[in-house]
């Protein structure tokens, strides 16, 4: 149901802009057909570090795809992966915190054939320091990839000594990209530390309408210092979205394109100009693709993201 | 610390009741037809303690013994640790129950077992564990084949080792055989409320009850 005063709050230029920059990026990419075609004219960011074009809505794997062995379950996340293939592909990204979602992964990869489009994103997570090259070569195992594209502390577990280890893996060849990663807004002191000392590629942090911690400091910081920004819990596990479900959106949500609280969050989150990508989870292709969607057509400006938040918050 | 003081005990939890359900439908499907066997097992067994006391407890010791290296392998390290790395650690504890209970099975432990209030609760609890748990699976809106059947999932097996425990006259021997199952039946009830699963409430019942039955006195003979 639509709120009043449905005026139009994205300007022309930047709808142009956006769709400019897609069209630039889809020359990039190979040639696709069909679905993957109007994919690929989603919008594409930079990664700020390397050049290396991004999708702007990747996957995320926590608890979705803790499946263990379970053989039904395991298949509808191969199903969701195809889709996100099919819709583009980008950024997928795991932890061996999640349970057997490295496995599924790993599943859903080989049944694809290994694509070319699914940008590989892991973690490394033990408080020893020696055993985190062995750690990273499990997961890699388990992806059944020969190294990641990106390598990230999760949750800045011993980050110096992994830090080292990763910025060496990196410059050996080894490794695209290195970050660090929290969420639920924990230690961004500690994070911004680190993005002022340390020549990382990547943050991944927590950021949506109701969690804006990093607006503050962490989101300007990451522009300025050109560090990739990875959003994590963009629908705080699905607790925002089901709070959500059945509230009006605002009238700016039509102007968007926007079906959806979790596409008009979405939209939000890539408004932001030091968003690099963001990384809902699912087990649904539906929900895959409306995510994948959000990325695509215009994004809000500053008046449209202060009249989110604002109806937002009143709800 | 204030770090830690963020987190909440929802943080921790890594998979959805979709998952979690599936593993008890999984497990089922792969050990059939002892999600049937098992039931009529444990009515016969029953029927045996109903009949001779002293005996019929050591054959329960040793199906529970059974029950508990069977389930400790097969579904808790086979099936559950992979989604919930936390519960490698309970492994062992499933062995040393086992071991605990193959122990009593062995030997003669005390005297007959006591008729009053904790001997009622005990075989109510024995009861619940062996034979009705898997109605859970109806009762709270789930289909039978993902009911939780006594000697192939944990929390009916420590809801009957609950009540063998309470049957048991020597405290020492009560009090060591119901400790890992009541720490059991804690975490699985805490694991269903973070799930928000209305199926928290029957671990709670049957510590709720084991507590009772403990803190009763014992019968006269």
């Amino acid at each position: 149901m639509r709120n009043g005063g449905g005026e139009m709050r994205t300007t022309r230029r930047r709808f142009i802009a956006g769709a400019a920059g897609a069209a630039l990026a889809a020359g990039a990419m190979p040639r696709a057909t069909g679905r993957a075609a109007e994919a690929a004219a989603e919008a594409v960011r930079t990664i700020p570090s390397s050049g290396r074009a991004m999708p702007a809505v990747g996957l995320g794997t926590w608890i979705t795809f803790n499946v263990g062995r379970d053989p039904v379950l395991l298949e509808q996340c191969a199903e969701v992966m195809a889709a996100f293939v099919e819709e583009g592909g980008g950024m997928i990204d795991s932890s061996p915190m999640y349970g057997s979602s490295q496995d599924t992964i790993g599943y859903g990869l080989a049944r694809l054939g290994h694509p070319g489009s699914a940008f590989s994103a892991e973690k490394v997570w033990t408080g020893s320091v020696g055993e985190g090259p062995e750690q990273i070569a499990a997961s890699a195992a388990k992806w059944g990839v020969a190294g990641f594209d990106l390598m990230q502390v999760h949750n800045l577990v011993a980050w110096e000594g992994h830090l080292e280890t990763l910025f060496a893996m990196k410059a050996e060849g080894r490794l695209g990209h290195v970050g660090i990663t929290t969420s639920h807004g924990r230690r961004h002191d500690e994070m911004e530390r680190i993005m002022r000392a340390h020549p990382i590629d990547f943050v991944q942090l927590t950021y949506n309408v109701a969690d804006r911690q990093a607006e503050a400091r962490l989101l300007p910081l990451a522009r300025e210092k050109g560090i990739g920004v990875i959003v994590n819990r963009p629908f705080r596990q699905g607790a925002l979205t089901d709070r959500l479900a059945g509230a009006p959106l605002p009238g700016v949500a039509a102007d968007l394109g926007a079906a959806s609280w979790a596409q008009l969050i979405l939209k939000f989150i890539l408004s932001d100009p030091a968003v690099t990508v963001a990384i809902p989870a699912t087990t649904r292709v539906d929900h895959l693709r409306e995510n994948k969607a959000a990325a695509r057509g215009p994004l809000p400006d500053e008046p449209a993201r202060t009249e989110i938040v604002r109806f937002y918050e009143a709800l | 610390m204030e770090e830690w003081l963020s987190y909440r005990l929802g943080d921790f939890l890594m998979f959805s009741g979709r998952t979690y359900w599936r593993l008890f439908e999984l497990e089922n499907a792969a050990l059939w037809p002892l999600p049937v066997v098992a039931p009529a097992i444990g009515m016969a067994v029953l029927a045996v303690a109903a009949l001779r006391p002293e005996t019929g407890l050591r054959l329960l010791a040793a199906l529970l013994a059974l029950a508990w290296s069977s389930v400790g392998w097969s579904f808790v390290w086979a099936r559950y640790a992979p989604i919930n790395w936390g519960v490698a650690y309970a492994a062992p504890l499933f062995a040393m129950q086992a071991l605990l209970l193959a122990y009593v099975a062995a030997r003669r432990v005390g005297g007959p077992p006591t008729l009053r209030i904790r001997g009622a609760v005990g075989v109510a609890l024995l009861g619940w564990g062996l034979l009705l748990h898997p109605l859970t699976a109806p009762l709270f809106g789930r289909p039978l084949a993902q009911a939780e059947v006594g000697g192939i999932a944990p929390d009916p097996t420590a809801v009957a080792t609950l009540g063998l425990g309470l049957l048991l006259p020597p405290r020492r021997w009560r009090l060591a055989l119901m400790a890992v199952p009541a720490l059991w039946l804690g975490f699985s009830a805490l694991t269903l409320w973070l799930l928000e699963a209305p199926e928290r409430a029957a671990p709670l019942a049957a510590l709720l009850l084991a507590a009772g039955g403990l803190a009763a006195r014992p019968g006269r003979p």
